[in-house]
């Protein structure tokens, strides 16, 4: 009889341990059914947005949406361009994310082929400069603004070395340079995709390939962020950095001995947009946090880190640390192209240098 | 850690256990079956089907063997491997060596620092070699062109991680070593000494075959944890691809995770093989006679300045990498800038996000101790306790050690396939904390539980039959008497489920959720961004907040020690 004492408080013990997870699961079933089902009085609405944009804006841009709409949780999920865009294309069938934000528009042309991306044409879209948001009506994506292709130079280091700063990408292949750039990878990158697609409708693909292999040859890593090799460059790990713009000069801001070069052939580029996602239940948040996405308040803070906004104004100033007219600077290219032929790009490129890249 | 007390464990445990409990039994294997069994069935179909979903047979493992890239990293994995493993154990023995063999001063201190390195996530050990020996390293540039010579070592690529991992393994390999070398009968080496053997001669034919299976078994356990860590080779390993960065890559860079699971089948390989070594060993290294007499250290000025030179060089390499660690966290611009500043420990601006993985780690952590060690201990007392029904209990004591033998990348990616589909009832812990803590539960069940099952075993058998007798209810006895004697066992696992859901990555890195970021995790993010200060200052949080930990446990034990177990005069 005892025993069976000493049983059920051992089965309670267990059960209790076990359930210790269980209980809570019943909980968070609760939550989702209530976020999914019924698209949620704003009270307590969730809101999952992807995004490329960077750790260090995020936050800041983010204030004058929170002040908006208080009741919304944003959950942000974070990753390179490269990963953002793996991560939305596996999980197809079974979307995550609410909306897309601030992400390469060639990856989200990638995802309107596939048929991902539901159109909506947010408010405010007729400020958006043409060639900067989708042509179908309603818009697929619309743009905030547009990133190139910069080097970051680290000129303490290379004084050591007794080099000079490299200006071109004619200039990074010279031999003295071997082992000391960095680059990011491709197919992670939304900066390094962007700057090999600036070097194929430049040169021309064939071109393009063989200047490539030459660089190869100078490149001690490709890193997996398109910020890192600017911030290698930073703290000289490896002086020269091919990143973009805005991570180069925050770099120089933050007192590292850097260098800004926009090379002289021209500048990559690749727009940063919003786009909201095919699903069963859109939320009225979506289509709201979409709004705001392209409205005054966060236009301008867009502008303090980006030279080039995708909204029509005659008044955007130029942030410091960019040459005077930053879209003389880039190269003339179509997005299309560039997404219809991002796979066979991808794939040529881990195909010749996938040995040196960086894990993931 | 796991691998290195499990066998530690092994070696202490004796005596026999008592009775039996059917429907606890069912309900503990149960639970093994959802937190181990069926994940991995999960990983061995996911590993048969293509990017979207089909039955494609062997075809991803075909791919992987004549895909030059992927193949090239199980090359790489097994040369960094053996290299840490041989490096690691003659390392390893030499400081055992010291430790139990000679009179070398301060061997507290010495013990004390070689077990440093486990209270530290293993991208510290990467960012600390790259704050030493990368480009701008304090020995690269000779601390900054203040001594006259610069030394480049080529850090990135194998060169690091072996290194790194050394630094990684070389506390496991003197944790069994230090209990293989004081299994000794000094009967031997008198009688050697007696017959006239020299001590080269003693050396080979007594310590050495004494201690094979020691030997052994650490090769094992380096080699096993080195072929499947993944942060260190992720900071210093360059372009150099090792079998872990490589599921990485293929999970979270490509989204494959039919590839991410057949590399993870592969990378279980030799976690299995070293697995079933030694339960091999630890079956045969019993026989020590009663009649043993301890090893007698004989004095000789030599052996131990040799000795001593030896760990301090040691002590001091790991005691450097740790502080450059520290000191690269709170200075400015490195190398730039070198003044003092709390600046990196503001994560607001970098890939951390805020302080909240840190929270985040601290939460998890605390509930995989309270839950972790409250299950295993439950299932330890009913293995333990009942003797009925042997196939099941055979079934739960293997399931019980079966995560010995899984690296944690598996464990989370079975995890995410298990757990993930919409079918599975248990779908709603996916995203939450739970299964954070579920999988930390699980990866490190193995240890507590061993060290639960000795503890268990060390109490008399006659505890249950007298309260049986006395007619004391049975849980009365397990609250009033087990578990009061098992209380420094119970900190023991609770603590060790702690500092290591602290530090570990492989496990967590694919199942935490956007709000629910992890610091170890949050390492692996900055340190990829190229935020390298940021991540050093979350290490060191990590770091200081284990020795705490380890502090107070230290403090508690002694408290409980002193008081309660001092009838207990057998040594542990």
């Amino acid at each position: 009889m005892k025993k069976w004492v000493g049983t059920a408080l051992t089965t309670v013990l267990i059960i209790s341990a076990l359930t210790a997870c269980g209980g809570n699961k019943n909980n968070t079933n609760a939550q989702q059914g209530a976020n999914g089902n019924k698209a949620a009085a704003e009270a307590n609405a969730e809101l999952t947005v992807y995004t490329a944009l960077e750790d260090d804006q995020i936050q800041t841009y983010l204030e004058s949406y929170k002040a908006a709409h208080p009741n919304v949780k944003v959950n942000i999920v974070r990753d390179s361009t490269g990963v953002i865009t793996a991560k939305l294309l596996a999980e197809k069938d079974n979307p995550v994310a609410d909306v897309v934000w601030g992400t390469a528009a060639t990856s989200l042309l990638v995802l309107d082929q596939n048929n991902m991306l539901e159109g909506y044409s947010p408010k405010g879209i007729e400020n958006i400069q043409p060639e900067f948001k989708d042509k179908q009506e309603p818009a697929h994506w619309v743009g905030i603004d547009a990133w190139e292709t910069a080097f970051a130079v680290n000129t303490a280091e290379l004084k050591k070395k007794g080099l000079e700063i490299p200006k071109s990408y004619a200039d990074l292949i010279k031999p003295e340079y071997k082992g000391l750039i960095v680059m990011p990878n491709p197919a992670s990158s939304g900066t390094g995709f962007l700057t090999v697609n600036g070097l194929q409708q430049l040169m021309g693909d064939s071109d393009a390939w063989s200047y490539l292999d030459k660089l190869d040859q100078n490149i001690a890593v490709y890193t997996e962020s398109g910020s890192k090799p600017a911030k290698m460059a930073g703290t000289g790990e490896y002086p020269i950095g091919i990143s973009f713009g805005y991570r180069a000069i925050q770099e120089k801001k933050g007192g590292a001995p850097v260098e800004v070069v926009f090379p002289a052939e021209g500048s990559g580029w690749d727009v940063e947009a919003n786009a909201l996602m095919k699903k069963d239940n859109i939320k009225p948040e979506a289509k709201e946090f979409l709004d705001w996405a392209i409205s005054e308040e966060p236009m301008k803070k867009y502008n303090e880190n980006y030279a080039i906004l995708a909204m029509k104004t005659d008044s955007s100033v130029i942030p410091e640390g960019y040459s005077k007219d930053p879209i003389s600077q880039l190269v003339k290219l179509d997005l299309n192209k560039a997404a219809e032929t991002r796979d066979a790009t991808l794939a040529e490129w881990s195909k010749r240098y996938e040995a040196k890249s960086e894990k993931k | 850690m796991r691998l290195a007390k499990w066998h530690t464990a092994m070696l202490l445990k004796r005596g026999n256990g008592s009775w039996f409990e059917r429907i606890a039994m069912l309900l503990m294997l149960a639970g093994l079956c959802v937190m181990i069994l069926l994940p991995l069935f999960s990983l061995f179909s996911k590993a048969v089907t293509d990017k979207q979903g089909e039955y494609n047979g062997l075809e991803n493992f075909i791919d992987y063997f004549s895909t030059p890239a992927l193949l090239s990293s199980l090359q790489h994995t097994v040369y960094v491997s053996a290299l840490t493993a041989i490096l690691s154990v003659v390392l390893g023995f030499l400081f055992a060596f010291a430790l139990t063999r000679t009179n070398v001063p301060g061997k507290m201190f010495f013990k004390t620092v070689s077990l440093l390195m486990l209270f530290a996530p293993t991208m510290m050990l990467g960012i600390g070699l790259t704050y030493l020996f990368g480009n701008q390293g304090l020995v690269t540039t000779g601390f900054f062109d203040a001594l006259p010579f610069h030394w480049d070592i080529g850090l990135y690529g194998p060169t690091g991680i072996v290194m790194a991992e050394v630094m990684y393994t070389f506390p496991q390999a003197c944790l069994i070593l230090v209990v293989s070398l004081s299994f000794a009968d000094f009967n031997l080496y008198e009688a050697a000494k007696t017959m006239g053997a020299g001590k080269g001669r003693i050396f080979f034919t007594i310590t050495l075959p004494n201690m094979k299976y020691g030997l052994i078994s650490s090769f094992f356990v380096c080699f096993t944890l080195a072929f499947t860590d993944f942060g260190a080779p992720q900071v210093v390993g360059g372009s150099y691809n090792v079998l872990a960065t490589e599921i990485y890559k293929q999970v979270i860079g490509q989204q494959n995770m039919g590839m991410g699971a057949t590399v993870g089948i592969i990378l279980t390989l030799p976690a299995i093989l070293a697995f079933i070594v030694d339960r091999f060993i630890t079956s045969r290294q019993h026989a020590i006679s009663a009649r043993a007499v301890p090893y007698r250290i004989s004095p000789s000025r030599k052996r131990d300045g040799f000795f001593l030179a030896f760990c301090i060089a040691s002590s001091g390499m790991i005691l450097l990498l740790i502080g450059t660690v520290f000191a690269a966290s709170v200075i400015k611009i490195w190398p730039y800038n070198l003044s003092l500043s709390l600046k990196h420990y503001d994560f607001s601006k970098v890939a951390g996000g805020s302080l909240q993985p840190f929270w985040t780690s601290l939460r998890m952590s605390a509930w995989t101790a309270v839950i972790g060690t409250a299950v295993t201990f439950a299932g330890a007392y009913l293995i333990e306790k009942t003797k009925t029904l042997p196939v099941l209990r055979q079934a739960g004591y293997f399931l019980s050690i079966l995560p010995l033998a899984l690296p944690g990348i598996v464990l989370g990616l079975s995890y995410i396939f298990f757990f993930n589909k919409a079918s599975n009832p248990m779908h709603g812990i996916y995203g939450t904390i739970w299964i954070l803590v579920l999988a930390n539960i699980a990866h490190f069940y193995s240890v507590a539980f061993v060290t639960a099952t000795s503890a268990l075993k060390k109490l008399d058998r006659e505890i249950e039959t007298a309260s049986d007798s006395l007619g004391v209810p049975r849980y009365k006895t397990l609250l009033r008497v087990t578990l009061p004697l098992c209380l420094p066992a119970v900190l023991e696992m609770a603590m060790y489920f702690f500092i290591n859901s602290m530090v570990t990555v492989s496990a967590v890195m694919f199942l935490y959720a956007a709000d629910l970021k992890l610091a170890s995790v949050s390492i692996v993010n900055m340190e990829d961004a190229g935020d390298i200060a940021p991540a050093a200052a979350m290490s060191t949080l990590i770091v200081m907040t284990n020795i705490g930990v380890r502090l107070l446990y230290e403090a508690v034990t002694h408290q409980i020690k002193k008081r309660t177990q001092a009838w207990q005069t057998r040594e542990q």
